[in-house]
């Protein structure tokens, strides 16, 4: 289908045989778009697709190499920022786009700032946002407005950053990953809104790696796979399997665990937990009290709502924090007042729920972020075996598909599902001189697409058939009923269930008993 | 009784030179201010003093005008910032190394044309143009007056007009204030002009107050300024009380050695205060100077 097939007056956004290359990667080839006046319209695709890259070519944040964009049937020769809000073009973007140091009105007037007399007058424009807020459901506060933005919830600053686009008087909204750091509840108030925007004959584009949220949501999508356009339908002509498999370009494996018997028995306890207490530093205990243990070839989960404790339990296993009270034994060893590389020289290893701030160095090439908390493995004459180095990274980015396959890549111009694979490769990684002896796994695949969860997964399980004890922290309930032997369900600091032996429950009531234990119901 | 007209004499003195060794001090904290918000870091302060400093005696030698060396140093301040500018903003150069080889261009620059034009690499001729400027003594010196103003208007500028705001943008969180269609290179050369207009006018008190320009003569006030401006967080009212405080105790330390009792000691502990009171402030233990975020990183 050729986008000049649609007529100017229903299109709202176009693009015509666009490219853009990234030195030796091409990130997107040859893509055209049509999108309809007053739809949602999905973009999809694996982490890496150039999904981002298209939109933000569209928006006009970086040039094209080749190709065309329309606003509202009009070619636009040299796409621009300005050029884009001054045709009501508005974008959401995957990091937000907010200056933590200034108020919700500063943030949002930026650039397009109420003046009189070349003074600022920010009450003016607080006016309308109480009235854009109201009626779109998106702030019922006022006081809201006059918040420092790096005081806000995720959700809030999320909402904040589709205020400041509305504000504009967009009429095109581009929304790339808005769900990824959303909690469920959040997701829905979202889609709420962006429903009601549809509805007022606002066109929306929705990047995304979530096929629910496809589904649920969009009248038409784009699937894009390694810069490609693979395939383009309407929603209800589709399946989420079909998306899946044009996403991906093959079958997914169904589950990674097929059984769940234990491979060593008698069972060895390898990390065993003791009455745990973490205070947060505004003195509030995060973790009150809490005591597992978890066996070679054993993965624990961990379940509940962010913020009951989850974080903490991470840190102090991994030996950042030190608990207030408790004691933490690795193979028998009293591990509590250790620090982060004795730790690791038992084989702990860790994977943080934070890879930005935590678990990569983003300035750093691919290469020296294999490195990092295994030095000593490559230390040769006190200097770091880069040979040896590269050929472990090398091995480790090839099998966990790390795109692009570049190791001398700086991590932040990898997309968050390659990053995420660099500190999985590492902190997985087998080692003769060290075996893997506990794994602490926390939100392995926050922000992952389908393609790199199965990948993830299957390295966890390698690892678990290895002999690793792995607590495995998520948010993603599937993830944990997917990969567990176990799970416990932490509320308020305090293990407030355990389940195991899954199969003696009915579909679905699973779930609901991890859900209601999760809010502290049970 | 005395005694008591002695003591209003010192004082009275003092701070006469309270105010003289403050207000390059202040000037070059507002420059590095107007910088360091749009997120460059600027540490080449000394030498756009010390530039400032040798283009208005060179103006005021040549066009035998006080008003001239004023124009001549604070183009000159921003001539250099404006090649810091370019070294940044448009080769993306590191800020902190470009900094410092402002600074020794600055130094060996001004020798060398001092030879060139004055046939000495170390001291100008005496400027008798400037003269006119301190003719009311230092409580209504123009340039005391502007600083004055200056620390105000920017105050004003920077909270609450649209350049202000985007100022602060661009210093936090650049890639924010692009996504909205801002340019961050405009603004950081804004914000670098002015710093070296500003430091200029600085340069133009050194050698305004001296009457002549001598190698070297900014001697570290560019630092002193920027540790200023930490200690003052970054606002310009509170960097400007930081860069007065300095001035005082640089006074009081003077003072205290011209005075001939035994105080000695403890003026040389007075010298290191300012650098004393930045570590302080630096490391938090009186509530810790957050600097903007993106001070420093270059745009991608």
């Amino acid at each position: 289908m050729s986008p000049t097939d649609i007529g100017e007056s229903t299109e709202a956004l176009g693009c015509a045989h666009v490219w853009k290359r990234f030195g030796e990667v091409i990130a997107n080839r040859d893509i055209s778009l049509s999108i309809a006046r007053g739809t949602v319209h999905a973009v999809i695709g694996e982490n890496g697709a150039g999904k981002s890259t298209l939109m933000r070519g569209l928006y006009g944040l970086h040039s094209l190499d080749q190709g065309s964009v329309r606003i509202d049937g009009e070619l636009i020769e040299t796409p621009s920022v300005a050029a884009s809000i001054k045709r009501r073009v508005g974008m959401v973007h995957q990091h937000f786009m907010l200056v933590p140091t200034l108020t919700v009105t500063e943030n949002v007037v930026l650039g397009d700032e109420p003046v009189e007399r070349g003074m600022l007058v920010l009450s003016r424009a607080e006016q309308k946002l109480i009235e854009l807020g109201e009626r779109l459901g998106l702030a019922r506060d006022p006081a809201l407005f006059r918040r420092r933005v790096g005081e806000l919830s995720v959700g809030e600053a999320q909402r904040v950053e589709i205020l400041k686009v509305l504000y504009r008087g967009a009429k095109i909204l581009i929304l790339d990953e808005p769900t990824a750091v959303l909690s469920p509840l959040e997701v829905d108030d979202l889609f709420a809104v962006l429903r009601r925007l549809r509805q007022d004959g606002s066109t929306i584009i929705l990047v995304t790696h979530k096929l629910d949220e496809v589904m649920g949501l969009a009248d038409r999508v784009t699937v894009l796979r390694r810069g490609e356009t693979v395939l383009e339908v309407e929603t209800g002509q589709t399946s989420a399997a079909q998306l899946a498999h044009a996403m991906v370009g093959r079958e997914l494996a169904k589950s990674v665990r097929t059984t769940r018997q234990k491979t060593i028995s008698p069972p060895t306890m390898r990390l065993k937990v003791e009455s745990l207490s973490v205070r947060r530093s505004d003195g509030s205990l995060a973790l009150d009290g809490v005591s597992f243990s978890i066996a070679a070839g054993e993965i624990l989960g961990v379940a509940g709502v962010e913020g009951n404790g989850q974080s903490e339990l991470a840190l102090s296993m991994a030996g950042i924090s030190t608990p207030e009270r408790g004691r933490v034994r690795i193979d028998g060893q009293d591990v509590t007042a250790l620090p982060v590389i004795a730790r690791r020289r038992l084989g702990m290893r860790y994977v943080p729920e934070d890879r930005h701030g935590r678990g990569l160095l983003l300035d750093a090439t691919v290469e020296d972020n294999f490195l990092l908390g295994v030095q000593e493995h490559y230390r040769r004459f006190g200097f770091v075996d880069r040979r040896r180095l590269e050929i472990d990274a090398l091995e480790r980015t090839k099998a966990l598909d790390v795109r692009p396959p570049d190791l001398s890549a700086v991590a932040r111009t990898l997309s968050g599902g390659n990053q995420q694979k660099v500190v999985i490769g590492r902190e997985l990684a087998g080692r003769r001189d060290i075996p893997l002896s506990t794994l602490v796994c926390a939100q392995p695949t926050r922000g992952v697409d389908v393609g790199a969860i199965e990948k993830i997964h299957a390295e966890i399980e390698r690892v678990r058939k290895d002999g690793a004890a792995t607590l495995l922290i998520s948010a993603e309930l599937d993830e944990l009923l997917a990969l567990s032997d176990r799970i416990v369900v932490l509320f308020r600091g305090r293990i407030v269930g355990e389940l195991e032996d899954f199969d003696q429950f009915a579909a679905g009531e699973l779930k609901s008993r991890v859900g209601a234990l999760m809010l502290g119901a049970a | 009784m005395s005694a008591s007209v002695g003591e209003a004499a010192f004082a009275l003195t003092l701070s006469a030179a309270v105010i003289r060794i403050s207000v390059p001090y202040v000037l070059a904290a507002l420059g590095g201010f107007w910088s360091e918000r749009a997120g460059v870091i600027n540490i080449a302060l000394e030498g756009l003093l010390l530039m400032g400093a040798f283009a208005a005696t060179v103006g005021a030698w040549f066009g035998h005008s006080a008003l001239i060396g004023v124009t001549t140093g604070v183009l000159g301040g921003m001539i250099l910032a404006g090649l810091y500018a370019w070294l940044t903003l448009v080769l993306r150069a590191d800020q902190v190394v470009c900094g410092i080889a402002i600074n020794l261009l600055a130094d060996g620059g001004t020798r060398f044309f001092m030879k060139v034009l004055f046939d000495s690499s170390s001291n100008s001729p005496r400027v008798d143009a400037f003269d006119s400027l301190s003719r009311g003594g230092v409580a209504i010196h123009p340039i005391v007056l502007a600083t004055i103003l200056l620390v105000a208007v920017s105050t004003l500028v920077v909270y609450r007009t649209p350049f202000g705001l985007r100022l602060r943008a661009v210093g936090e969180h650049p890639e924010a204030a692009a996504s909205l269609g801002i340019s961050v290179s405009r603004i950081r050369l804004a914000g670098l002009l002015l710093s070296g207009a500003l430091a200029g006018l600085g340069g133009v008190w050194l050698a305004a107050d001296q009457r002549q320009f001598v190698a070297g003569m900014s001697n570290g006030r560019g630092y002193i300024a920027l540790a200023a401006l930490i200690l003052g967080r970054w606002r310009p009212q509170t960097a400007a009380l930081a860069a007065l405080g300095f001035g005082a105790a640089e006074a009081l330390q003077i003072a205290l050695q011209t005075s001939g009792r035994s105080f000695e000691r403890f003026g040389f502990a007075l010298q290191a205060l300012p650098y004393v009171l930045t570590l302080v402030a630096l490391a938090g233990l009186v509530g810790r100077s957050i600097p903007p975020k993106a001070l420093g990183r270059n745009e991608n």
